[in-house]
């Protein structure tokens, strides 16, 4: 992928920045530019996640692609923030350790880099809390 | 709305086929079709080809245009289109043509799919397929697209105590009905053991739960059932097509063992064909991991949540059960050459309507196709009767 595609999502990678709908209270990360609710009626408001959540869902990833194989066996995960809303991400972790309903907390990490020579991705993963 | 036949259906073997060329297999499945219809390809007035990922796996893009050249239907300058839906593109090409029929703007309009995986290597193909879930937001995060299935598995096996065995039975059953299937990629019956002892992919998901990476095409040719006896002595009516769509990515999901799409769009197509899922005598559904057939059953309503699982261990989803289910050997079997699938789905069920499905039939009045792209995003069901 293109720098550009990662330089514009910085600070919601960076820093867990997503938005939140002032008309019905509903959080979003990612962040989306219409709420899907309110539509029109919506107003989209930037918010930044506590980055406080719990797992609902895991798997263990053994095969991955090129850019992620030397990281495998990893541990990736559908977390639920405090506010409400669910992201994936990856847990650093034992594959043994992770189970649902795991309290976690944000880090900021390198998800991968393109090769040898490529842009470095950094990113929000999870630890237990 | 008109009614609308199927009257000719064609599909290539799959497999990896590195004998032969992305163009070629469509050619040699559409002209299996325009055969079994009867017909000359100068009576197609439309076409409609579901294909994922060209792009990724030959390079190719602009594809309607290619077949319809490849296939000597640009001599007469006919309507050729592409559609995509990642996994459900054969699903979504289905009722493109089925709606153009039915609407009365073209009478004779074939209907196919294709991929042409083999031509990258594995991880290339991993990498593409993650395309068919949310790349930026999942993707990016390390999520590969059996891991996408694995996170639903560890939330059902969870919250309904579907065990891994129930899992593993699913493939066992699938490859039971596909060694009976000529096209199939895999003609070979497996066992609970041989599946516990594959190599884990996205645990819980283990090799042999996953549908491998296949080359091959399928095509149907649709008219108004008014002119359908003119082509064929057993023309197969289509009762109802529908389609739904949900968010893109598993997260955004109300409930990540429920896919919502698969519930609309069930719920549609038993409306428009005024039946319920007890009048249906047969399914293929889009087992591209085994957990996947599971919460197809329960999703379009032919057991409650949860209880797919001791349905399957029963054999009731076997040939002879009280609903079969992949008769052709599934995804898992029969192969998953992405594109492709939604129309192979549909030629199974017009070969068990017509009789002719030598070795795995089943008696039947009524069957129905279910086809997913991603994890649920876009959902296509058929259901076609004689």
């Amino acid at each position: 992928m293109s720098v550009p595609r990662y330089w514009r999502k910085q600070q919601n990678r960076y820093n867990l920045k997503g938005n939140y709908c002032e008309t019905c209270g509903r959080y979003f990360f990612p962040p989306r530019v219409l709420c899907p609710d309110c539509r029109r009626d919506g107003k989209i408001v930037d918010y930044e996640f506590s980055g406080n959540g719990t797992v609902r869902t895991f798997s263990i990833i053994r095969t991955a692609s090129d850019d992620y194989d030397l990281q495998t066996p990893y541990a990736i995960a559908i977390i639920e923030l405090e506010e409400g809303t669910c992201m994936t991400a990856q847990v650093i972790c034992e594959p043994d350790e992770i189970s649902i309903g795991m309290p976690v907390k944000r880090v900021f990490r390198k998800i991968f880099s393109e090769g040898d020579s490529g842009v470095i991705v950094y990113g929000t993963k999870f630890v237990p809390a | 709305m008109r009614e609308v036949a199927v009257v000719g259906v064609g599909l290539t073997k799959f497999g990896e086929r590195w004998d032969t060329s992305f163009r070629n297999l469509f050619v040699e499945a559409g002209a299996k079709a325009v055969e079994d219809a009867g017909m000359s390809g100068d009576q197609i007035d439309e076409m409609f080809v579901g294909n994922m990922s060209g792009g990724r796996f030959v390079l190719q893009e602009h594809i309607g245009a290619l077949i319809a050249d490849h296939a000597g239907l640009t001599k007469n300058h006919i309507p050729a289109t592409r559609v995509e839906a990642a996994c459900a593109s054969g699903g979504l090409a289905f009722r493109q043509a089925y709606t153009t029929v039915a609407s009365g703007m073209q009478d004779i309009v074939i209907a196919g799919g294709v991929e042409k995986m083999t031509d990258v290597g594995g991880s290339e193909t991993t990498d593409a397929l993650a395309g068919a879930a949310d790349r930026e937001w999942e993707g990016l995060a390390g999520a590969t697209f059996p891991g996408l299935y694995a996170m639903i598995a560890t939330d059902y096996m969870n919250r309904y105590g579907l065990t891994r065995e129930q899992l593993a039975m699913v493939s066992v059953k699938n490859h039971r009905n596909g060694v009976h299937n000529p096209i199939a990629q895999y003609r070979k019956e497996i066992t609970v053991e041989d599946v516990m002892r594959s190599t884990l992919v996205a645990d819980p998901l283990r090799l042999l739960d996953c549908s491998p990476v296949t080359d091959g095409a399928a095509a149907v040719i649709l008219c108004p059932m008014e002119m359908a006896r003119k082509f064929t002595d057993t023309p197969v009516k289509v009762l109802a097509s529908s389609q739904a769509s949900d968010t893109i990515s598993l997260h955004d999901r109300r409930d990540f063992s429920t896919l919502d799409a698969s519930v609309a769009a069930g719920r549609r197509a038993f409306k428009q064909a005024s039946l319920t899922p007890k009048d249906i005598d047969l399914v293929e559904v889009h087992d591209c991991f085994t957990i996947a057939e599971l919460c197809a059953i329960e999703d379009l309503g032919f057991c409650v949540k949860g209880e797919a699982g001791k349905l399957t261990e029963d054999g009731q989803t076997a040939i002879g059960g009280s609903i079969p289910v992949n008769t052709s050997g599934g995804l898992k079997s029969c192969g998953h050459p992405v594109g492709a699938t939604g129309i192979k789905q549909v030629c199974e069920i017009v070969s068990q309507l017509r009789g002719e499905a030598v070795g795995r039939q089943v008696d039947a009045e009524i069957g129905m196709t279910h086809n997913v792209g991603g994890t649920g995003a876009t959902v296509v069901c058929n259901i076609l009767g004689v």
